[in-house]
C-alpha cells in the first residue's frame, strides 16, 4: 500500500514535471551527465594506461623472486656465477638493461640483453615469440623490437636501426618484432653477449634477476644477500619492479580522480538547489498531493524516487558518455592527458571493468539523491494549508543554524592541512578542501545579510525594490549562489596554483638556463656521451666564450625507491643559489664534500639539510654532506648534484650527456650551432637548442599538461552558470505576478529590467567575491599542502590578479545577463493575467 | 647414440625447446672440423670435448634396481653444439655463446606408467656450464657428468626426481666403426667419431617425488662427435646398445630412408674375451616383431624386435610400453627411447636401451 503510494506519488510528480519543466529536467540530467562522463572516462583512461603498464611491467619481470640492480654502466659480471652457484638460487638470468639512445627520437629505446636459455625460465611469456629463432639471436648485432617500438621507429624485420654509443652511430638489424601480445610498450631483446659488446660494456652486467629454491624466504634471502652485493647494487623485491608504473605516476592519477570528483561534486550542488526552487515552483501542486491524503512519508520517497530516476538517466547516460570519451582519448591521444607519463597502444582499447562503470554509475545516482534529499525533506514537511495558499514561494534557511555545523568544518579543515601525506598523497589535503568548501558555504547565507544589511538606500525605486526583494529571498538567492561559488571558488583556486607553478616553472627554467645554448643527448639514455676530448674541441670552438658540460646518470639509492639522478655539475660559482634554485642551504659545508639535493630527494630519501650521507658511485661509497636543497620540477624521483670535478676524482668518468654553451658577445648562435654540429656524425644524437627556445618549449608543454585542467575548470564553471540561469528562471517565473503587481502599480518596463539586472548583479558580486575569497584560500592549500605532498616540488604564491578580474567580471555579466533574459521573457506576459493567475 | 639432440623438449618451457636450429637449420658451417677415417682416439684426451667439431654427446643409458628390487631405466645425456664462428662474428664477451651445452635426463619407471624427465640448456661460460676438452667433465649449473679417478659420476636434478650415480668402467673403451670413425651414410662425410664404454657398473641414489633410494645396476656410455651427421635421404634410425650377460656387448644401429627400407646400418659386437667384431650392413638385421601405438600421439612404434648382428641373434621386449618422449607441444619432435631386455629362446640373456626415431615425422636432421 505504501508503496503504491509512493509509485503514485512519483508518477504525478514526474509527469507533472515532463510537461511543465522539460528544461529543467534536462538540465539536471545533463548536470549529472557531464559530472559522471567526466568521472568515468578519467578512470577509464587511468585504468587503461595503468594495466598496460603493469601488465608490460610484469612481462619484464616474469617468475623472478629477487631482482638485482646496479647503475646503468653495471657491475662485474662475475657476480653471475657466484649468484648461480648459490644454494638458495634455482635460476639466476643475468641481464644489461640499456636505454640507448635512438638518432632522431627524444627518449631512449630500452634495449634488455638477455641470455634468452635462462630469461625464458623466468620471463616466457615475454620470450615466446622468439622459438625457433634463438641462434639468430645470436647475431652480434641482431635486436628484436617489440612491436610497439618497431611502430614507434618505423622498422620492420630487416630493416636497420641505429643506435648512438659514446658518439658513434652502430647500426644494428632489426631480425624480428614480438608480437603485441608478448609486450606492449616499447623495448628491444638482444642476446646479452651483443648488448655488452655492442655498447662497450663487456664484463659488466647491471640487472640479474633470481629464482629461488622452492621454500626460500626471499626477504630474508636479500636481506643477506644485500651486504654482499658490491656498493649501489640493490636486491629489489619483484613488487617494486611491478608496482614502477603504479608509483611513478599516482599522483597524478590521484589529482586527475580529484579534479573529476570536483565536477561530481559541483553537480551534486546544481542539482540540490534546481530540486530546491523547483520544490518552490511545485509547492501547490505538493500541497495538493498531501491534501488529497499522501503521507509525509510517501511524498517525501516520491520526491527521492524521482531524484533516482533523474539521477540514474544522467549517470548511465554519463557512463556512456565517459565510455565514449575515453575511448575518444585512448585512440586520439594515446591515453595520454598531457603529462606524457601514461601512455597506451591505441590497439589494446580503454579497458572497460563492468564494476568500476557500475561504481560510476552508482556515484551519480547517490550524488543526485544526496542533491535531492534536503529540498525533498523541506517540502514534505511543509504545512499543506500553507502550500495551498498562494504567496508562499521563499524557503526559510535559518543562517544562524548553520554557522556552528559551518565552523565546525572550517576547523576540521584547518585540522586536515596540517596533516602529513597518507602513503605519499595528499589525502588530508584535498579532504581539508572539501571540509573547507562545505563549511564556507554554510556561511553564506550569514554573509549575505550581513552584507545587504549594509546596503545603503538609495530612493531610487528599481534599486531600492531590488534590494528588498534580494533581502526578502535570502533563502532562494542562496540556492543559487552555492553552486556558483563552489564552482568559481574551485576555479580561483585551480587558476591561481596553476598561475604560481607556471611562475615558478619559469624561473626555475631562468636559473637552469643560464646560458646561450643549450647541448643534450636524449634524457635518461645509457648510452651516448661526449668525451673529454670532444668536450674540449667544442670549448676551444671559436666565438664560444664558455662550457659547463654535466654528467647525470640514474643512482639507485633504496631497494624500495626509483632511482634517484645523479647531476655532476662545476659548482664553484659563488654564491650557489645563482646556479641552482635553492630554497635551503647550509654555508658551512666543506664544498669537496658537498652534495645539493633535490625537494623530491629530500621527501623520498628522508634526507635532511647538513646531514652526512653515502653515496655509491662507480661501485664504492663515498661520504658526502648536504650543503643544499634545490628546487627541481624535472626529476620526480629526486636528483643530487654534486662538483663534477669530485665526480671525475671518484669515478674516472670524464664523459658528459649535457652541456651548456656560453657565446661571445656579438657571436651569431646559429653559427656556432653549425660548427658543434659538424664535430659530430649526422646520425649523432645530439639535441641543441638556444635557452630562450628551451623556454618556450618547456613552457609549451607545461601548457599543455594543465590544458585538461583548464578544461575540468571551465566545465565546473559551465556548471555554476547553469546553476545561475536556472535560477533566474524560476524566479523570474514564480514572480510573474510580482512582475505584473509593479507594472499595475506604475513601474515601467524598464524599470522592472532595469530592477532584475540589479538583483543578478548583485548576487554575481556577492558570490564572485564570496568565492574569490574562498579560492585564494583553497588555493594556499592546493600550493602548499596538495602540490608539496603529490610531487615533492614547492611552488612561490603568485596570484593572477588580472586573470581573475576578468574572470570575475564574465561571470558578472553572465548572471546579469542570464538575470535579464529571464525577466524578459516572464514580462512579456500580460501583467494583468499574471496578477489574476495565482487567485 | 644418434641421439635427438637437435629436437629435444623443454619441460620448463616452451623456448628451452632448443630450437631446431641449434645445429640443424644454422647454415653449414665450413670452419667446423671434419670428421675423417684414421685419427686415432687417444685417451683420455678424446675423454673430452671436442670444440671444433659441431656437435657433440655423452649419452649414458642404463638399467637400475632398488633395494626391494624395482626395476628402473634411466637416461642421462650431455649435448655440446658448437655455433657458426659467422654468427659470433668475433665477440670477445664472455657470454659468447660459442658453445651451446644441452642435457636431457629421462627416468623409465614402470610404476609411473611413462617417463620423468628433465632438461637444462646454457651457454659454455663463466663457469656457470662448461665442457672440458681435457677429460669428461661437463656441466649446466648443478647438473654434472664427471669423469674422475676412473669412475663416471652423473648429478641431475628434474622436477619431481633427481638421479646421482657413480658409474664404474669394467671394460676397455670400445671404439665403433673403424677405430672410432664411424660412417652414417654410403657418403662418407657423414660419419662420426665414436667410442661406447659397455658394462659401467651402477650405484647411487635415485630420488622420486622427495623419496630417495639406493640404486645399483648396468649402465652404457656413448661418446660420439662429430660436424655432419645424418646425410638427405635419411628419415631416422633404430639404435641399440646391448650388455649380454656374458659380458659381451653389442652396439648396432640402422638408418632408415625415407621409405622406410634400410639406408645404412652398422655394429660392434665385443665378445666376453675382449674380442672385437666390426659388422656391416649386410650381416645386420632388425625385423620388428611388435607394434604399440601411443595414446597420446598417435604414433606407432616398433617396440618388440629380432635382432641379427653377425653371429649373435635376439629379442628384445621393453621395460615398459610408454617410453615416449613426446616434445610436440614445444618442438614437434617425438621419438621412443626406453629400457629393453634381450632374450634368447625366452630366457634374458641381457639388457640395454633402444631408440627409435622417425616415425613420427622425419628427423631434419642432415
Amino acid at each position: 500500500m505504501k508503496a503504491a503510494g509512493t509509485a503514485l506519488t512519483l508518477r504525478v510528480l514526474l509527469l507533472a514535471q515532463m510537461r511543465q519543466q522539460p528544461a529543467r529536467l534536462l538540465i539536471m540530467l545533463a548536470v549529472i551527465a557531464i559530472g559522471v562522463s567526466l568521472g568515468t572516462a578519467v578512470f577509464i583512461v587511468n585504468a587503461t594506461a595503468l594495466n598496460e603498464f603493469t601488465q608490460a611491467t610484469k612481462r619484464l619481470v616474469g617468475e623472478a623472486d629477487v631482482i638485482i640492480r646496479g647503475p646503468p654502466r653495471g657491475f662485474s659480471e662475475s657476480l653471475y656465477p657466484k649468484l648461480s652457484a648459490n644454494s638458495a638460487v634455482a635460476i639466476a638470468s643475468p641481464v644489461l638493461e640499456i636505454q640507448a639512445a635512438v638518432p632522431g627520437r627524444q627518449s631512449p629505446l630500452k634495449i634488455i640483453g638477455l641470455d634468452v636459455f635462462r630469461a625464458a625460465q623466468l620471463q616466457p611469456a615475454l620470450l615466446g615469440d622468439l622459438t625457433g629463432d634463438i641462434r639468430r639471436m645470436f647475431s652480434p648485432r641482431g635486436v628484436f623490437l617489440s612491436a610497439r617500438a618497431a611502430q614507434e621507429l618505423s622498422r620492420k624485420p630487416g630493416d636497420t636501426l641505429t643506435v648512438i654509443v659514446g658518439s658513434d652511430p652502430v647500426a644494428l638489424e632489426v631480425l624480428g618484432i614480438l608480437s603485441i601480445a608478448r609486450y606492449s610498450q616499447a623495448v628491444g631483446l638482444m642476446d646479452i653477449a651483443s648488448a655488452q659488446w655492442t655498447f662497450r660494456q663487456l664484463g659488466q652486467l647491471n640487472r640479474i634477476d633470481l629464482r629461488l629454491q622452492a621454500g626460500v624466504d626471499a626477504h630474508g634471502f636479500s636481506a643477506q644477500l644485500a651486504r654482499d652485493l658490491p656498493q649501489g647494487v640493490l636486491a629489489i623485491a619483484p613488487e617494486v619492479e611491478r608496482d614502477r608504473a603504479v608509483t611513478i605516476t599516482r599522483a597524478y592519477r590521484v589529482n586527475l580522480n580529484m579534479l573529476a570528483l570536483v565536477s561530481l561534486f559541483t553537480s551534486a550542488f546544481l542539482v540540490f538547489s534546481i530540486q530546491s526552487l523547483s520544490m518552490l515552483r511545485r509547492r501547490a501542486s505538493i500541497a495538493l498531493l498531501r491534501a488529497l491524503g499522501v503521507t509525509r512519508l510517501q511524498l517525501q520517497r516520491g520526491l527521492l524516487a524521482e531524484a533516482v530516476v533523474i539521477g540514474s538517466l544522467g549517470s548511465a547516460v554519463g557512463v556512456l558518455m565517459g565510455i565514449a570519451l575515453a575511448t575518444a582519448v585512448v585512440h586520439l591521444l594515446s591515453g595520454d592527458f598531457g603529462n606524457g607519463q601514461l601512455q597506451v597502444s591505441a590497439g589494446g582499447g580503454p579497458l572497460l571493468d563492468p564494476w568500476s562503470l557500475f561504481a560510476a554509475f552508482l556515484v551519480g545516482t547517490v550524488v543526485a539523491c544526496v542533491g535531492a534529499w534536503f529540498p525533498a525533506r523541506e517540502a514534505a514537511a511543509r504545512n499543506p494549508a500553507r502550500g495551498l495558499k498562494a504567496g508562499d514561494s521563499e524557503i526559510i534557511i535559518p543562517p544562524r543554524r548553520l554557522l556552528l555545523p559551518g565552523a565546525a568544518l572550517i576547523a576540521l579543515g584547518i585540522c586536515l592541512v596540517i596533516l602529513p601525506p597518507q602513503r605519499g598523497l595528499p589525502i588530508a589535503g584535498y579532504a581539508a578542501i572539501a571540509a573547507l568548501l562545505f563549511g564556507t558555504i554554510l556561511w553564506v547565507p550569514r554573509y549575505t545579510e550581513a552584507v545587504l544589511s549594509l546596503w545603503p538606500r538609495t530612493n531610487r525605486v528599481a534599486l531600492d525594490i531590488a534590494l528588498a526583494q534580494l533581502n526578502g529571498s535570502r533563502g532562494t538567492m542562496f540556492l543559487s549562489l552555492a553552486p556558483i561559488i563552489v564552482s568559481f571558488s574551485l576555479m580561483v583556486s585551480m587558476s591561481i596554483m596553476v598561475h604560481s607553478f607556471r611562475d615558478s616553472f619559469d624561473a626555475w627554467l631562468g636559473k637552469l638556463l643560464p646560458a646561450d645554448l643549450q647541448m643534450r643527448l636524449p634524457p635518461g639514455n645509457d648510452t651516448a656521451s661526449w668525451s673529454d676530448d670532444e668536450q674540449r674541441s667544442i670549448a676551444a670552438l671559436q666565438d664560444i666564450e664558455r662550457t659547463d658540460f654535466r654528467r647525470t646518470l640514474p643512482l639507485y639509492l633504496r631497494a624500495d625507491r626509483e632511482p634517484a639522478t645523479l647531476i655532476a655539475r662545476d659548482m664553484r660559482a659563488q654564491p650557489t643559489q645563482d646556479i641552482l634554485p635553492m630554497v635551503a642551504s647550509d654555508a658551512n659545508v666543506d664544498p669537496q664534500r658537498a652534495v645539493w639535493i633535490s625537494e623530491a630527494a629530500q621527501d623520498k630519501f628522508e634526507f635532511r639539510l647538513g646531514q652526512p650521507l653515502t653515496l655509491p658511485i662507480a661501485g664504492a661509497t663515498h661520504r658526502f654532506v648536504v650543503a643544499g636543497i634545490w628546487r627541481d620540477y624535472a626529476r620526480a624521483n629526486g636528483a643530487l648534484v654534486i662538483p663534477r670535478q669530485r665526480y671525475i676524482d671518484l669515478s674516472g668518468d670524464k664523459s658528459a650527456n649535457e652541456g651548456a654553451i656560453w657565446i661571445r658577445p656579438g657571436a651569431d648562435a646559429a653559427r656556432v650551432q653549425q660548427a658543434i654540429r659538424t664535430r659530430f656524425s649526422t646520425a649523432n644524437a645530439l639535441e641543441m637548442m638556444r635557452s630562450s627556445e628551451v623556454r618556450e618549449r618547456s613552457l609549451a608543454v607545461f601548457d599543455r599538461a594543465f590544458a585538461v585542467t583548464y578544461a575540468l575548470e571551465a566545465l565546473a564553471v559551465l556548471i555554476g552558470l547553469a546553476g545561475i540561469s536556472v535560477a533566474a528562471s524560476f524566479t523570474a517565473i514564480a514572480r510573474r505576478a510580482e512582475f505584473g503587481m509593479l507594472r499595475h502599480i506604475g513601474l515601467t518596463r524598464g524599470q522592472v529590467m532595469q530592477m532584475l539586472a540589479t538583483e543578478g548583479i548583485a548576487t554575481a558580486v556577492l558570490g564572485t567575491l564570496y568565492g574569490l575569497a574562498l579560492g585564494l584560500v583553497l588555493s594556499l592549500v592546493l600550493i602548499f599542502v596538495i602540490n608539496r605532498q603529490s610531487f615533492n616540488w614547492s611552488i612561490d604564491l603568485s596570484i593572477p590578479a588580472l586573470q581573475l578580474v576578468a574572470f570575475a567580471a564574465a561571470l558578472i555579466a553572465a548572471a546579469a545577463a542570464t538575470a535579464i533574459l529571464s525577466g524578459r521573457a516572464a514580462l512579456t506576459e500580460d501583467a494583468l493575467r499574471s496578477v489574476r493567475e495565482d487567485w | 647414440m644418434l641421439k635427438v639432440v637437435l629436437r629435444l623438449s623443454a619441460c620448463l618451457c616452451a623456448i628451452l625447446a632448443i630450437d631446431a636450429a641449434l645445429a640443424t637449420v644454422a647454415p653449414a658451417d665450413a670452419s667446423a672440423a671434419a670428421v675423417v677415417r684414421g685419427y686415432p682416439l687417444n685417451f683420455p684426451r678424446d675423454y673430452g670435448a671436442h670444440n671444433e667439431f659441431r656437435t657433440e654427446w655423452w649419452y649414458i643409458t642404463g638399467w637400475l634396481h632398488t633395494r626391494n628390487g624395482a626395476k628402473l631405466g634411466f637416461q642421462v645425456t650431455f649435448f655440446r653444439s658448437r655455433t657458426s664462428p659467422d654468427l659470433i662474428a668475433g665477440n670477445p664477451s664472455a657470454f659468447a655463446p660459442t658453445q651451446i651445452l644441452i642435457a636431457h635426463c629421462a627416468l623409465s619407471d614402470p610404476t609411473h606408467g611413462r617417463l620423468r624427465q628433465a632438461q637444462r640448456i646454457a651457454r659454455a661460460g663463466l663457469g656457470v656450464a662448461y665442457a672440458s676438452e681435457a677429460d669428461t667433465q661437463v656441466s649446466i649449473d648443478r647438473w654434472q657428468l664427471q669423469r674422475t679417478s676412473e669412475r663416471y659420476i652423473a648429478r641431475v636434478q628434474g622436477e619431481n626426481f633427481s638421479l646421482q650415480l657413480t658409474m664404474l668402467p669394467t671394460q676397455p673403451p670400445l671404439l665403433n666403426g673403424d677405430r672410432g670413425f664411424s660412417q652414417k651414410s654410403p657418403l662418407p662425410r657423414s660419419a662420426s667419431y665414436y667410442y661406447s664404454v659397455p658394462h659401467l657398473q651402477v650405484a647411487g641414489t635415485v630420488e622420486r617425488e622427495g623419496a630417495p633410494e639406493l640404486v645399483t645396476g648396468e649402465a652404457w656410455l656413448d661418446h660420439e662427435w662429430s660436424s655432419e651427421y645424418l646425410d638427405a635421404d635419411a628419415s631416422g634410425w633404430d639404435w641399440i646398445g646391448m650388455n649380454f650377460d656374458d659380458g659381451s656387448a653389442l652396439m648396432a644401429f640402422r638408418i632408415r630412408a625415407k621409405d622406410g627400407a634400410q639406408h645404412w646400418a652398422a655394429a660392434t659386437l665385443r665378445d666376453g674375451q675382449g674380442n672385437t667384431r666390426v659388422l656391416n650392413a649386410e650381416e645386420i638385421r632388425f625385423t620388428p616383431l611388435r607394434h604399440w601405438r601411443s595414446q597420446r600421439t598417435g604414433i606407432s612404434y616398433p617396440v618388440e624386435w629380432r635382432v641379427r648382428a653377425g653371429p649373435v641373434e635376439f629379442e628384445l621386449q621393453p621395460l615398459l610400453e610408454d617410453q615416449e618422449n613426446d616434445t610436440r607441444a614445444t618442438t614437434g619432435a617425438i621419438y621412443w627411447e626406453g629400457a629393453v631386455t634381450a632374450t634368447r629362446a625366452g630366457h634374458s640373456i641381457g639388457r640395454g636401451y633402444l631408440e627409435l626415431t622417425g616415425y613420427g615425422e622425419a628427423l631434419k636432421l642432415r
